[in-house]
């Protein structure tokens, strides 16, 4: 029940964020909804998600805050036209239409896959403390079962914030100076 | 109940990428996307009455794989977590770049400007 509150507040959250017309608020509304997502992880028995959680929020923050303060334009003319409008709300309708059927194959919520026995999880349940010594299982299956899922993670976080980097980063001083000479000889 | 309520949660994070012509906004509901499939993730493993993946010596076995929440959806949500900042920071990068570029969020004035 208490999720189902929980919920509903970040569906609120997100259409707030979605339809408002200063985007600074919609960036605040943002920030409230991944802390009540992490809240919701706390109550699923899930402290790691949490706290990893809590540490993105504050940095998603900073960035899109980063993104949007320090910019002359802060609020939001309009939505695109009428035709474009009503084909990506058919798109999300037919999308709602087509995940229906997979609602019903889902287990019943509180009855996962492991406590029928169908799931690999109980295998890392009852070896993960004998082979890894972690107690955390989470931590176990993170570290030691899925290390190269891991590694992959660490090299995308690296890669893309290269990226950005080379995206952001000015022109050095030699450059703009030659860029300068030549606009002066045009 | 829980299910349907995360995927009304994607659902509006698609709107609001596919209907909203800033590109804050279409930055926003990626992430807004991107809550709403860890937490249905987390919620299929979730058990009613569970406990927290984690096991203290006063727990025997037996206890422990019964009342245990399901741990593996909860190891690659922390990987989709980080993932999903990297993915933010890029676009929101390549965000800052647009504005400085052509002072405006408005992807349909971007289109104006270039051609």
């Amino acid at each position: 029940m208490e999720f189902n509150v929980l919920l509903v507040f970040m569906i609120i959250g997100a259409l707030i964020a979605a339809e408002t017309r200063d985007l600074l608020s919609a960036v605040i509304s943002v920030g409230a909804v991944g802390f009540i997502v992490s809240l919701a992880f706390l109550f699923l028995k899930a402290p790691d998600i949490a706290i990893t959680q809590v540490v993105v929020e504050v940095l998603t923050l900073v960035v899109l805050v980063r993104a949007t303060l320090r910019n002359d334009i802060t609020t939001v003319k309009g939505m695109r036209g009428k035709i474009g409008l009503s084909f990506s709300l058919a798109v999300i309708v037919l999308i709602t239409l087509a995940a229906y059927p997979f609602f019903r194959e889902l287990p019943h919520f509180g009855v996962p896959l492991l406590s029928q026995g169908k799931s690999i999880s109980g295998f890392f349940l009852k070896e993960g403390l004998r082979r890894t010594g972690a107690a955390n299982v989470t931590t176990s299956i993170l570290l030691d079962f899925r290390m190269y899922d891991t590694i992959g993670e660490a090299t995308i976080l690296f890669a893309s914030l290269l990226g950005a980097l080379a995206i952001l980063r000015r022109p050095s001083h030699k450059k703009r100076g030659a860029r300068d000479k030549e606009e002066r000889i045009k | 109940m829980e299910y349907i309520l995360s995927f009304v949660l994607l659902m509006i994070g698609l709107y609001c990428v596919a209907t909203k012509k800033n590109i804050v906004k279409i930055v926003i509901g990626l992430n807004i996307m991107e809550y709403a499939i860890n937490l249905f993730l987390i919620l299929i493993g979730y058990r009613r009455g569970g406990i927290a993946p984690i096991r203290t010596p006063d727990m025997s076995l037996a206890y422990f794989l019964r009342y245990s929440v399901d741990p593996l959806p909860q190891a690659l949500v922390v990987t989709s977590i980080v993932i999903g900042f990297g993915v933010l920071a890029l676009s929101v990068s390549m965000a800052i770049r647009i504005y400085e570029r052509y002072g405006t969020f408005d992807i349909n004035e971007i289109k104006r400007l270039k051609g």
